[in-house]
Order: structure tokens, then C-alpha cells, then sequence
């Protein structure tokens, strides 16, 4: 436990001291903004975060995976990961802690777009539920992207290959559906299920389906499991 | 304290280390000495519990190095040879975090990172960002990382590699200090440094210990030849085949500044034979003058060469030799 906690502080204050960090949220920020702001503009604009979730979840698949990808990749680069895992550490606190960190950085860059909510409150009269759930729906759409985007860390020791990897997963499970149609059956039925497009439409309506809370918490848990196992089979290699 | 049996360490199908086997006592400072790729850095990276051996077994202070990992791991100190640091952190920050993982509380790092910057001269640099130290203080904060919680057992991988000649002495010295309460395990390219230090030195060359001894006796015992220096005045090219007609010489070089009928010549010589007075008999029956002849001992570094020279032409492809 002190052990995931150091972990968790070293790599938070890492995250707050690096600027890097801050353009990356910087650019993620503007870019919602700015499409947000195209999208409300239009005649037909509607007083809800529909369109800011839309664009902030988008923008997520490459936000969470430039986050995540220092993680492990320079550890292995820097040989640091060689001092660590000699240490009385196991392999779940490092994953853990630097997990945990990462979602602190993205909960911070997430905070700042209540900007955009509050501009909404100002300009119209949003329903609030919707809104609450809809940043219930981000946050577990940005900590399943962190998760996926801290395994593609743990695969390589350049961080370029791992992002690129953690992007690719992640457009996997958001564009799958377009080919689930494609596909007959089970197989069809199963890339369907795996997939994150429409969930997060279900919580912009104020719906929260305890089975999208499942499928994110899942896959949260299923990719910090395999990057904890990916970090133990690095000793075998 | 440390116990080796039987290990090795194929990476792919290339064996980097085959059938090594020590043990290492309480309090000992042992010497790995070998050239590179002999299998020093892959036999401590397996101490350490950061790979497993593809086969045989060690433990540390009792527990199994893979076994009981965890457990190992608590006692043992490492400095590996790429001396990893996390560069963007302050010298003091980096004790600290070490510290926490390591499991001390925040009085013990208090405690003992002031005692670790005093031992290894790092005052000046505590709140210095490590990425900005010289290679010599990043070296420096490597040791105290290693040294910080007190462990049983020091693993240290060319500790002295990139200090500077006068700093390299209170290191070697710092050291040899550390190996009254700690059982070390130091591994060097540098002879007359793990002379000096150590208690126990093994030489291992292409993954095989070739030789374990006290340093003293490494001259003696372990090099199998000897050489001798020899000042003749007479015909060379007779000297020279009279020389080599004498029992136990291996080979003779002649000294190229000499010149006229004044010749010196080192004679390399088979171990334990003294063949001086032969070699003085034969000068003698020839009616050559005979100027000087000394027994030269061996210097570390020419038993070093000498030793993993002989066994590579005793043993070619040592990877397929099993
Ligand atoms: N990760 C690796 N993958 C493949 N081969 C390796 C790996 N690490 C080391 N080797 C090989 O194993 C052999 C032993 O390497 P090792 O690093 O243990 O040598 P060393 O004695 O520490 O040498 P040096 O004095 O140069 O540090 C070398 O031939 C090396 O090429
Ligand atoms: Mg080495």
C-alpha cells in the first residue's frame, strides 16, 4: 500500500511538473472548445453538453493515449524500470500507482471544460441530470482510454510507438460497430457489444445504463490486468 | 549470505552465462572480473530478482531468488551498470522516492539521506534536477540509492565506472567500508581495483567462472606462467636459439632498444618452474656475458589476459562446448 502510494505521488507530481502535460491538455481544450463552440452556434443548437461530450470523447482517443504513453515506455527506455522492479515493489503497485496518476491529470484537464458547461448555464437553461451524467459517462470513457493507453506504454520503450498503439486500440473499440453491421452472427453480435460508440449518447440523454458503467469499469479492468501482466512476462523475456 | 548453484542464462538461444555457481558469506566483498560480455551484468541482473535464470537456482539472505522474490528483493541494495535515474527529479526527491518503496518511513529517509549526500559528497547537488549532475555525480547518486536502506547484501555493477582518479580512491575506500556491515558483490574490468577491494575475486569469461581465488594468490596459483627478464651480451640470433632450447620457456621477445651485442630480452616461462639458473648455465657454457637476469611477476591485468586468452584457445567455441 505505501508502496502504491509513493508510486501514485511520484508520478502525479511528475504529470504537474511537466510541460508536455500541459500542452497536450492545452491542445485537447481548444480543440473541444473550438468545435464545441462551432456546433452550438448553429441555428439548430440545442442548450445541452450533447455536442461538448461528443467532441471532448473524441478528442480523448488521442489525449489519453500522449498521457499515458511516458508511463512505462521511459522506464524501460531509461533502464529506471530495471531499478524498480529490484526493489520490494510488485508489478500491480507500479501499473496501479501510475494508472492513478494518469486519471488525476485527466480528471484536472476534464475539470477545466466545466468552463464550457458553465457558458452553457449562461447562454441557456440546460437540464442538470444530463449534464452530471453525461460527465459520469466521461470520465469512465477517459479511464477505459488511459487504461488501453498504459498497456500500448508497457509494449514498447519509445513512447511514439506507444502511443500510436494505445490510439489504434482505442479507435478500434470506438469504430468497431461501423464493421459489426458488416458482419453476420455471433461474431457481428460480440464487435457490436465490444464497442464503444453509443454508450456515451445514452448519458448525454441523462440515462445512466449500469450496463455502460459495466463495459468501461471492464475494460478499465481488463487493460490494467494485462499491462500488469505485461510488465511480470517482461522479466521471462 | 548469497548462494549461487548451477546457473544459466540463455537469451534466445545465445547461453550468456552457463553453470555458475558461488556462494558468498556474510561480510564478504566479492569481485566479478571479466572482460566484456563475460556474463558479470546478466549474473547480477539475475541476483536482483530483474530476470530469472533459465535454469538453476540462488538465493539471498535464505530466500529464493524467484521464488520468494519479494522477500529477496527487500535485502538487497543495486547499482546497475547503466546507473538508471529518474533525470527530471531533484537528487533529494529521488532518495526519498527510493526510500518510500523500499519501505522506510519519512523519519528513516530523513535519516539516512542526509547520511547517504554526506557519504558520497553530494551535498552540493541535493536539490539538483539529476539529469543536469555530470556522469561521476550520477554515478555517485546511484550508490547512495543503493546503500540508503542499509541492505544485507550490495550489488554493485562497475561502481567506479566515470569517477574521476582522486574522487575514485574515497569510492574504492567507501566501499571497501561498506563491505564491513554488507555482504558486497562488486564486478570490474579493473584488476588492481578489485585487488584492492576485495576479498574474493571470480574470473568469469564467456558465461564460466575460469577461476576463483584470493587476490594474492591469483598471481601465483592461477596464471600458469611467469616471466623473466634477461640482459645478454653476445650473438643475438644464437642467444636466441640456445634460449629457446631451454625446458619451460614458452616465448621470448626480444627488447627492440637494445642494440650492438648488448641484448635484453623477456622470456615468458611455464608456472612453478624456476628456470633461472638454466637459463644462466646455458649464457655461462657459451661464453656470453651474462648483465642481469630477474623473475618479473605477473602484473593482474597480463594473468587477466593471459587466463581467458588461454582458455579461448583451449576451448574455440566455448557455445557449443556443452
Ligand atoms: N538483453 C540481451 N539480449 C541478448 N543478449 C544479451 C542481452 N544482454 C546481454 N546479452 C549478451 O550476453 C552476454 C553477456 O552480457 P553481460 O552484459 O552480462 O556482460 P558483462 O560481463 O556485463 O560485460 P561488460 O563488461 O561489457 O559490462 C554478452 O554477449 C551480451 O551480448
Ligand atoms: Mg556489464
Amino acid at each position: 500500500m505505501n508502496n502504491l502510494i509513493a508510486i501514485t505521488a511520484k508520478e502525479t507530481k511528475a504529470y504537474f511538473a511537466m510541460p508536455s502535460a500541459y500542452v497536450v491538455g492545452a491542445m485537447f481544450l481548444v480543440l473541444t472548445g473550438v468545435f464545441f463552440v462551432f456546433d452550438i452556434s448553429s441555428p439548430f443548437a440545442e442548450a445541452g453538453v450533447r455536442g461538448l461530450v461528443d467532441w471532448a470523447s473524441f478528442f480523448t482517443i488521442f489525449l489519453a493515449p500522449l498521457l499515458t504513453m511516458r508511463l512505462l515506455a521511459e522506464e524501460q527506455k531509461l533502464g529506471t524500470l530495471e531499478l524498480l522492479l529490484t526493489s520490494p515493489v510488485r508489478e500491480w503497485e507500479v501499473v496501479l500507482g501510475k494508472y492513478i496518476a494518469s486519471l488525476a491529470m485527466l480528471l484536472a484537464i476534464q475539470f477545466v471544460t466545466l468552463y464550457y458547461v458553465l457558458m452553457i448555464y449562461v447562454f441557456g437553461d440546460p437540464d442538470s441530470g444530463p449534464v452530471l451524467s453525461s460527465y459520469l459517462g466521461l470520465i469512465l470513457h477517459g479511464a477505459a482510454a488511459l487504461a488501453i493507453g498504459i498497456l500500448g506504454s508497457s509494449l514498447s520503450a519509445n513512447q511514439i510507438v506507444a502511443a500510436v498503439v494505445g490510439t489504434a486500440v482505442l479507435l478500434f473499440f470506438t469504430f468497431i460497430d461501423r464493421v459489426s453491421s458488416l458482419v453476420e452472427g455471433a461474431p457481428g453480435g460480440f464487435l457490436n457489444a465490444i464497442s464503444m460508440d453509443g454508450r456515451l449518447s445514452d448519458f448525454t440523454r441523462g440515462v445512466i445504463d449500469t450496463s455502460h458503467v459495466i463495459y468501461f469499469l471492464s475494460l478499465i479492468a481488463i487493460f490494467v490486468f494485462l499491462t500488469i501482466r505485461s510488465l511480470e512476462t517482461r522479466r521471462w523475456r | 549470505m548469497i548462494e549461487v548453484s548451477d546457473i544459466t542464462k540463455f537469451y534466445g538461444d545465445f547461453p550468456a552465462v552457463t553453470g555458475i555457481s558461488f556462494s558468498v558469506e556474510k561480510g564478504e566483498i566479492l569481485g566479478f572480473l571479466g572482460p566484456n560480455g563475460a556474463g558479470k551484468s546478466t549474473t547480477m541482473k539475475i541476483l536482483t530478482g530483474f530476470m530469472p535464470p533459465t535454469s538453476g537456482t540462488a538465493s539471498i539472505a535464505g530466500f529464493d531468488i524467484v521464488e520468494e522474490s519479494l522477500n529477496a528483493r527487500k535485502h538487497i541494495g543495486y547499482l546497475p551498470e547503466t546507473v538508471p535515474l529518474y533525470l527530471d527529479m531533484t537528487v533529494s526527491d529521488y532518495l526519498a522516492f527510493m526510500g518510500n518503496i523500499r519501505g522506510m518511513n519519512g523519519k528513516e529517509i530523513a535519516q539516512r539521506r542526509s547520511d547517504v549526500i554526506e557519504i558520497c559528497h553530494l551535498e552540493e547537488y541535493s536539490s539538483t534536477i539529476i539529469g543536469k549532475l555530470s556522469k561521476g555525480y550520477r554515478q555517485r547518486v546511484g550508490i547512495s540509492q543503493a546503500i540508503l536502506h542499509e541492505p544485507d547484501v550490495l550489488i554493485l555493477d562497475e561502481p567506479t565506472i566515470g569517477i574521476d582518479p582522486i574522487q575514485v580512491v574515497e569510492t574504492r575506500q567507501l566501499i571497501k567500508d561498506l563491505g564491513d556491515n554488507h555482504t558486497l558483490i562488486l564486478s570490474s574490468h579493473i584488476l588492481p581495483e578489485v585487488s584492492l577491494i576485495c576479498d574474493r575475486v571470480i574470473i568469469i569469461h564467456e558465461g564460466q567462472i575460469v577461476a576463483v581465488d584470493e587476490p594474492e594468490n591469483l598471481g601465483t596459483n592461477l596464471s600458469g606462467v611467469e616471466r623473466v627478464e634477461l640482459e645478454v651480451k653476445g650473438p643475438n640470433r644464437e642467444i636466441l636459439a640456445v634460449l629457446e632450447s631451454v625446458d619451460g620457456v614458452q616465448e621470448i621477445e626480444r627488447d627492440t632498444v637494445t642494440g650492438g651485442a648488448f641484448h635484453r630480452y623477456q622470456i615468458t616461462v611455464d608456472l612453478g618452474k624456476d628456470i633461472r639458473s638454466d637459463l644462466a648455465k646455458v649464457v655461462i657454457q657459451n661464453n656470453w656475458e651474462l648483465l642481469k637476469l630477474q623473475s618479473l611477476g605477473m602484473t593482474l591485468e597480463e594473468i587477466f589476459l593471459r587466463l581467458t586468452i588461454e582458455e579461448q584457445q583451449l576451448n574455440p567455441e566455448p557455445e557449443h562446448a556443452q
